[in-house]
């Protein structure tokens, strides 16, 4: 898999009087990894959601390898396509949701084979050998055929992070993955994730897991009030944050 | 008194060193732990309840049984009247016809009421006020009398040029009228039925399905209204048994169904009450009917919500039969047999050995 060049210009977002993102700029390179941290309410899911058309923005644009997601632009006009057309372009970013949002009545595999089949009109043998195989990566061959609800919270993750996998995607978003699991579920989670790092995807994270950032991402963005406060190699900014906000911040939560 | 309940009770918490765990006086003295008997709480107001009801349910069935003027005979003869069965069947009809086609439209309503549309929106809000507020008597007849306001239907281009005909009268006839009044009222009902439905599914399934880019019907029939119809089961069939009631309406235009047949019978016989029995029975009957489809479909779309779906009623009888022979004769219960069942097995063993010993 060749990872997408993931461009966020200028972004802003409202739900109502609150300003939720007010002018993000970020770029994350192909095959990247970037965390993203920050305290609750910062902006991190919003802007996240918002790289997925997931939420309509207000003002700015977010591209992937150059294609605008969501807009079409004609001169300095950015005109919302149809929706069949952003459906077309979300297969290109994976989203991981907090909550894992499984389909609960679809099984396993279902769940993992729906996409690659209905969204991007693949052969159903081809899709489920593919599936099957993605499940095995995420350590699940076994529970092919069990429905969510059957699994533990660390399994139903894994299977969401299978089936955001199977469409190929160039990005895969990932919405604080582990924030809903028990502390010993944490770990088998992250694996996941760290594995997926080496293989080329580009990577966004919202994290709360520093530890996690500090081993496996290549870029920490730290977000504070709506903006990008800060930047950079997960070291320098994990270890000598530039920003009093980001040392703060970092003081509290290491 | 108290000081010494204090000591009583530490002593039996922490006994002092020298003494044996558990030895308290009066524990040592009685019958061996396990031996306790166990004494049921009494409930003197349960049981004059009881009482009471079981003297009512005797009078009832002893009228039933005595009085002569309800007619069993009459009843039981024409119970299966080949009438009587073609009302039946035309009753059954109306009621699976109209019950499609009220939630048919209904679903559709439903999802216009939801797109993001203002016209669609306020069209289907329109419908169901207007459906809803009418009664469906006056619904039927006006419908019954459609060839009053157009002679003619055709199909063709909206303000152009007109490619086939009908002749109203042969087009909706009694059958189609009913349908009409009784489906189109009932879609009025269905929408805001399916509505709750989808709007109870969990935002997070929109937005998963959503994210992986399916398209929007796929979205709809595969992951939203599948997860929506635990919700709208159970209400649904509500509307279905009262639909099936309703269709007896049908009987002021004259059209051949249960509750009309009856009428005419009784009309022509004068035997009123026996008939209207045999009508009740019928319509229980089918209703006993749907209320067991209902438990299966309920059952089918309860996948995924449940960890392990509850037995069917034929397998817990299944069950209960392979348990009790294992039991009798003391050979092993079959695979299959779920634990929780499997598991009275082995108490009734254990239990009937040490009482043989005693």
């Amino acid at each position: 898999m060749t990872g997408g060049l993931l461009e966020i210009r200028g972004v802003h977002k409202s739900f109502g009087m609150l300003e939720a993102l007010r002018g993000v700029d970020l770029t994350v390179r192909p095959g990247e990894v970037a965390a993203i941290i920050g305290p609750s309410g910062s902006g991190k899911s919003t802007l996240l959601r918002a790289i997925n058309h997931l939420e309509k923005v207000d003002r700015g644009f977010v591209s992937l390898d150059g294609e605008l997601v969501g807009y079409a632009r004609r001169g300095s006009t950015l005109r919302e396509l149809t929706e069949r057309e952003i459906l077309r372009r979300r297969t290109r970013i994976g989203f991981v949701f907090q909550n894992f949002n499984l389909f609960p009545h679809l099984t396993v595999l279902e769940n993992v084979v729906e996409a690659p089949i209905f969204a991007q009109g693949r052969p159903r043998a081809q899709a489920e050998a593919e599936g099957r195989e993605l499940l095995a990566r995420v350590g699940l061959a076994d529970r092919a055929d069990a429905r969510p609800r059957q699994l533990s919270g660390g399994q139903q993750q894994r299977v969401a992070i299978a089936r955001a996998l199977a469409l190929r995607p160039a990005v895969v978003l990932f919405d604080e993955p582990t924030s809903a699991l028990d502390p010993e579920l944490v770990g088998e989670v992250l694996e996941v994730i760290k594995e997926l790092a080496g293989t080329g995807t580009t990577l966004v994270v919202v994290t709360h897991e520093m530890a996690f950032a500090r081993e496996v991402a290549d870029t920490v963005v730290f977000m504070d009030g709506g903006v990008v406060i800060e930047q950079g190699p997960s070291a320098d900014v994990l270890d000598r944050p530039a920003s009093p906000r980001t040392k703060a911040f970092l003081e509290k939560v290491l | 008194m108290s000081a010494d309940l204090a000591e009583g009770e530490s002593r039996l918490l922490y006994p002092p060193p020298g003494m044996p765990p558990g030895g308290g006086s009066a524990a040592s003295a009685g019958p061996a732990d396990e031996d306790l008997r166990v004494v049921a709480a009494r409930h003197p107001g349960r049981w004059l309840a009881t009482a009471v009801v079981a003297v009512l349910l005797a009078m009832v069935v002893s009228s039933l049984v005595t009085n002569d003027r309800w007619e069993w005979d009459v009843v039981a003869r024409y119970l299966t009247w080949p009438s009587i069965l073609e009302g039946a069947w035309a009753t059954i009809r109306l009621t699976v016809t109209a019950s499609v086609v009220g939630f048919a439209l209904g679903t559709v309503l439903a999802l216009m009421r939801l797109s993001r549309s203002p016209l669609l929106q306020a069209v289907s809000w329109a419908y169901t006020w207007v459906f809803r507020s009418v009664p469906l008597l006056l619904q039927l007849l006006l419908w019954y009398n459609l060839a009053y306001l157009y002679p003619v239907l055709s199909l063709g281009i909206p303000f152009g040029p007109e490619l086939l005909f009908f002749d109203t009268l042969d087009l909706i006839d009694k059958f189609w009228a009913a349908i009409l009044g009784l489906g189109l009222s009932q879609a009025a009902y269905s929408a805001e039925i399916v509505r709750a439905g989808i709007l109870g599914v969990d935002q997070g399934q929109h937005e998963a399905a959503a994210s992986l880019g399916l398209p929007r019907h796929r979205q709809v029939r595969r992951i939203i209204l599948p997860q929506a119809m635990r919700s709208i089961v159970p209400t649904a069939v509500n509307e279905v048994i009262g639909l099936l009631k309703g269709t007896s309406i049908v009987y002021v235009l004259a059209y051949g169904e249960l509750f009309y047949i009856v009428s005419v019978i009784y009309g022509r016989n004068g035997r009123v009450v026996p008939l209207l029995i045999v009508a009740a029975i019928w319509y229980l009957a089918l209703t006993t009917l749907i209320t067991v489809v209902q438990y299966y479909v309920e059952r089918h779309y309860a996948k995924g919500a449940l960890r392990t779906l509850p037995p069917t009623p034929l397998q817990r009888v299944r069950w209960e039969l392979q348990v009790g022979r294992s039991r009798l004769t003391g050979a092993p219960v079959p695979d299959g047999v779920p634990p929780a069942f499997a598991a009275r097995v082995r108490v009734g063993r254990r239990v009937a050995p040490r009482g043989g010993a005693a």
